[in-house]
């Protein structure tokens, strides 16, 4: 068979599995170390072209899923989907779900008192474009109280899916906004040291901020990507 | 009206000189209404199984139901199994996502270049169910046939595996064998998990169905990969 190019590996910007001060990760992080394997025609493979037919169609616009307008800051959150050089990922989906304006998520596991909003679930989904872009509107999700500690509290956050071209390139995270002073003492933010933390922060934008309409955000997200030259042990043709 | 200028540049995701991989976070307690969509963990059928709808309102079910499949051809198989975290209590917060080939051994994917193996119309091989309030997660498959491994090798009927969940801050990788396969015994990728731990890796029939439960955290670990 032909030449497997292979993903290059975490990169330092990425989390470990364990970090103590996110409580619920000293019970669910594995304690023996990782198997490293080769990266196979199974890790290098994915499900592509296909989101109609597995997840749905894209649903770019949360704001319009209801009756009326949600309540909140609506904005608009554009970018593009690359990989470590710097090259689109064209055609790949990312799926979206976050908490409404006053920070409570449209699930029944959600105890805190904030309002739902009957006009906003917080779910969507975009693919995107040949040179990797993608955009969708959505309104600002408030910050919500959680039981790791004292007084503890999330930013604000929109959680983001991606599936890339390959099962090696799957990647869940969370977009924060600038300028939110919970960032620095979150657990989960913080879980990704520091310069790389600051990679999951969004920048406010005046050209994408549509006037009388919606403010507008920058969110690239960077996947792993393909490196230079195939692996040695798979020249066989 | 004044140029529209933005704000001085800072240290964020539009920054330069942090350009890099974007860090991985954890998809928290309340993804299921964002991502285990109706029918996901049905692979061969037009059930709705994967998805928790009853976490929420029916009017807020935006997400898809898979549409009805074609016959998909193989052995149609159920895997199941329970997530447990080191105390051995169930994860009933969890999602699970798997990929494999088709009973043939082709991968639905542009990258797999074997186009002499038929694709089966049908069938995608990508699949993702929410465990359940007792922790168990259950999909409908088919038995994948066997692929290509590194070198001239081949790979035992295989299916791989992502493991998310709220306290998992990354994605956890595994792989589920079965235990029926003789070419278990020559796999390259089983020979690098440490033979004591090799079990973890390989489902048990039980019944009708293949069990492959996933121990998150201490005694009988189940061996997960860095790819
Ligand atoms: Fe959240």
């Amino acid at each position: 068979m032909t030449d497997l190019i292979g993903f290059s590996r975490e990169d330092a910007g990425q989390p470990p599995s364990l970090a103590p001060a996110y409580g619920s990760t000293v019970s669910r992080s594995p304690r023996q170390p990782l198997v490293r394997i080769p990266q196979t025609l199974t890790e290098l493979t994915g499900p592509a072209g296909c989101w109609g037919n597995l997840m749905g169609a894209a649903l770019a616009d949360l704001t319009t899923q209801h009756k009326a307008m949600p309540q909140g800051q609506r904005i608009i959150v554009a970018g593009r989907v690359l990989d470590e050089q710097g090259r689109p990922v064209p055609n790949t989906v990312m799926e979206i779900w976050q908490a409404n304006a006053a920070g409570r998520y449209i699930h029944g596991k959600d105890q805190w008192d904030a309002p739902h909003d009957p006009n906003f679930t917080g779910a969507g989904r975009v693919i995107t474009d040949a040179e990797g872009r993608y955009q969708f509107v959505t309104v600002r999700p408030g910050a919500y109280p959680w039981g790791n500690h004292k007084n503890a509290w999330r930013p604000a956050h929109i959680h983001l899916s991606l599936l890339g071209p390959a099962f090696a390139t799957r990647l869940v995270t969370q977009m924060y906004f600038p300028d939110d002073p919970l960032i620095e003492i979150d657990p989960i933010a913080n879980a990704v040291p520091l310069p790389y933390r600051q990679r999951m922060v969004s920048r406010f934008d005046i050209e994408t901020t549509q006037p009388n309409w919606a403010l507008g955000y920058l969110f690239d997200v960077v996947l792993r990507g393909r490196e230079a030259t195939p692996f040695e042990d798979d020249h066989h043709d | 009206m004044t140029d529209q200028i933005n704000p001085a540049p800072r240290q964020d995701n539009q920054d330069p000189a942090l350009f890099g991989q974007t860090p991985s976070q954890t998809v928290g307690p309340f993804f299921h209404y964002g991502l285990p969509w109706k029918g996901g963990a049905d692979l061969v059928g037009q059930s709705d199984m994967g998805a928790r709808p009853e976490l929420f309102p029916e009017d807020h079910y935006v997400l898809n139901l898979a549409p009805p499949k074609g016959a998909v051809g193989g052995e149609t198989i159920t895997l199941e199994g329970v997530v447990y975290d080191a105390d051995g209590k169930p994860v009933s917060d969890a999602m699970i996502e798997i990929w494999q080939a088709n009973a043939a051994g082709r991968y639905a994917s542009p990258d797999d270049p074997r186009t002499d193996i038929p694709l089966d119309e049908s069938f995608i091989g990508f699949g993702r169910a929410s465990t359940s309030d007792e922790g168990l997660y259950r999909f409908r498959t088919v038995l994948p046939g066997v692929v290509p491994g590194p070198g001239n090798g081949l790979q035992a009927p295989h299916i791989a595996v992502g493991v998310f969940g709220r306290g998992l801050i990354k994605r956890l990788v595994t792989r589920v064998y079965f235990e029926d396969q003789a070419a278990n015994q020559t796999d390259p990728i089983l020979a690098l998990a440490p033979a004591e731990r090799r079990d973890t890796l390989i489902a048990r029939k039980v019944g009708d169905a293949w069990r492959f439960d996933i121990v998150l955290q201490g005694e009988r670990e189940t061996v997960f990969f860095d790819i």
